[in-house]
């Protein structure tokens, strides 16, 4: 156990490096949803006059969404990443060490987590810069940065399953628009109550980023709701762990070392 | 410094890619401390071959040992007891030399003031300690390689395999690679196992060479000895004035058989009653002149040649 947190440690350590040194890789994924924040919250402003819609400041109902859209773009450097790896040869250059597969799975997420750790901390802050208030409190702000982290460790396995899937950046990348349409049919806009084309409405029931997006929600506007957090980490848990089962099954293909 | 009392032993070694048979059952015998050269033309194998040898590949078929561990059911063991450079120096460019080091080291256990040393000591030895914190994506390929065999020798291997280390580099760094190899067999009793498409690589530093074709070792030996096998060196001579050809081509069909020369020029292969010296001395007693005479050894390629019906630079292009 100890040989395999060392292991994890050092792996990530190096994903944590080399995201840092390339700016280009993570201020625009921490940019982006920061304008789609910026506009959306005053653009959409007027939903909030919707009867039943949960809070008077459009901001404090969408800034989840960024959390989910920055995890989101995290993950992709995961992916990409170990496609360099695969690429390269350099993952042979790990094969040929005594590390364990789990280690090169859950080090590499490292970047995307640390990414997606660092980014919803801006979020956060920024949204209580700009007076939003976390009902839940302090525990509650503690969370949102816990889910937001899983997911993003969610979508960064994803991408590295995908990566040792393809073999390929451009495999990693082309895949991304459909992780972004999973965003684009949830409830990023409006509670699902509230919308009113019944099969917009069944693809966000259906869809289990809108029940992340709301666990980070209901601490937000709605302060304690056990069912959506339990959703919402739920799912999130379970994002991760069928992505690890595929990328360690992908993992032994693409490292077929004896 | 302890060395593994075993090379590499390797029996009827098959690997298939669907319908394809890229390694297509070959024989090896490598002693420990040697310098073997395999040699061949692009997708003869070699690649496949090294990738088995070090466990990234299992085999079709056939066994193989490296170091006494068995590549299929000791893999990890095997590990353990090799480095390997593979082709393309596999590095991250946003890493320095140093950070790499750090890293490998680290995931082999070695950690502490050892680690330090270590570290430093092999980027002294490869002539990085100044580039030593410089990110990677700011080094030559002379100075990536260099730092890819010290990434090999981290943990100390008895067994090195080097997949194509010099290719692309300048004739500089490729020089200092081959001094580093043979200085690593030599001094250090590291076995290695290196794989070229340069017949000069094979003949400068292996002790002996196989050369493989088509998944097939098609020679085995020691460069003067498949050199020798082959045949014998062929002299040709250019007159100094076009009306003396006819009198040199009678001269040197005494020293041997006739063989393919430039236009202008007369060539024979010298059998056993004839040396260079004896050509040089009937052409001053005979008073034919020469404008130039040129001596021309077997190479490997010859014995690629030989062996194949190609000659190593065609099989490339095939």
């Amino acid at each position: 156990m100890r040989t395999l947190l060392r292991q994890i440690g050092l792996i990530a350590g190096r994903s944590l490096v080399r995201t840092a040194r390339r700016p280009g890789t993570w201020i625009p994924p921490l940019l982006f949803p920061l304008m789609l924040m910026a506009i959306n919250s005053n653009g959409l402003r007027a939903a909030t006059h919707l009867p039943g819609f949960p809070t008077h400041s459009f901001l404090a109902f969408f800034v989840p969404f960024s959390f989910l859209q920055g995890a989101l773009f995290a993950s992709g450097i995961a992916g990409t990443d170990l496609a360099r790896d695969v690429d390269t040869g350099f993952l042979n250059r790990l094969a040929l060490t005594p590390v364990r597969g789990a280690s090169l799975l859950i080090g590499q997420i490292g970047g995307a987590v640390g990414l997606g750790a660092f980014q919803a901390l801006v979020y956060l802050g920024i949204a209580l810069a700009a007076g939003v208030h976390i009902r839940a409190g302090v525990g509650g702000a503690l969370l949102i940065l816990l889910l937001a982290v899983l997911v993003a460790a969610g979508f960064g396995t994803l991408g590295l399953f995908l990566a040792l899937l393809t073999g390929s950046g451009e495999g990693v990348q082309s895949t991304f628009p459909l992780l972004f349409f999973l965003l684009l049919i949830s409830s990023m806009n409006l509670p699902r109550n509230l919308i009113e084309v019944a099969w917009f409405r069944d693809l966000a029931t259906a869809n289990p980023v809108s029940y992340m997006i709301e666990a980070i929600r209901s601490l937000v506007i709605t302060g304690w709701d056990a069912q959506a957090l339990l959703l919402g980490f739920g799912f999130a848990v379970t994002l991760i762990a069928a992505s690890l089962a595929l990328a360690a099954r992908q993992l032994r293909v693409r490292m077929a070392r004896t | 410094m302890a060395r593994a009392a075993q090379g590499i032993e390797v029996e009827g070694l098959v690997r298939r890619f669907k319908q394809v048979e890229a390694v297509a059952g070959i024989d090896l015998s490598i002693s420990p401390g040697e310098i073997y050269g395999f040699l061949g033309p692009n997708g003869a194998g070699k690649s496949t071959t090294v990738h088995m040898l070090t466990t990234l590949l299992p085999p079709t078929a056939g066994r193989a040992t490296v170091a006494g561990f068995d590549i299929v059911k000791q893999g990890p063991r095997v590990r353990a007891s090799i480095g390997a450079a593979l082709q393309e120096a596999a590095l991250d460019p946003f890493l320095t030399g140093r950070e790499h080091l750090r890293l490998g080291s680290s995931l082999h256990g070695i950690g502490g003031v050892r680690r330090k040393e270590l570290i430093e000591r092999l980027l002294d030895r490869v002539g990085l300690t100044q580039a030593g914190d410089r990110k990677v994506r700011t080094y030559s390929g002379g100075m990536k390689r260099r730092l890819d065999l010290a990434l090999a020798l981290i943990h100390d291997p008895s067994i090195l395999f080097l997949d194509e280390p010099t290719t692309g580099l300048d004739p500089q760094s490729r020089s200092a690679l081959w001094e580093e190899v043979a200085r690593l067999a030599r001094d250090e009793g590291v076995t290695v196992f290196l794989t070229t498409q340069y017949l000069e690589e094979a003949d400068v530093l292996a002790d002996r060479v196989g050369i493989i074709d088509h998944g097939r070792i098609v020679a085995e030996g020691t460069p003067r000895r498949l050199k020798a096998e082959i045949g014998r060196s062929t002299v040709e001579v250019v007159p100094e004035t076009p009306d003396e050809l006819e009198r040199l081509r009678t001269l040197l069909r005494r020293f041997g058989d006739e063989t393919a020369a430039r236009p202008g020029a007369f060539a024979v292969q010298l059998d056993g009653n004839g040396a260079l010296r004896d050509v040089v001395r009937a052409l001053d007693q005979e008073n034919v002149h020469a404008a130039e005479i040129n001596l021309h050894q077997p190479t490997l390629d010859d014995v690629f040649l030989a062996k194949t019906g190609r000659t190593l630079e065609g099989a490339e292009e095939e």
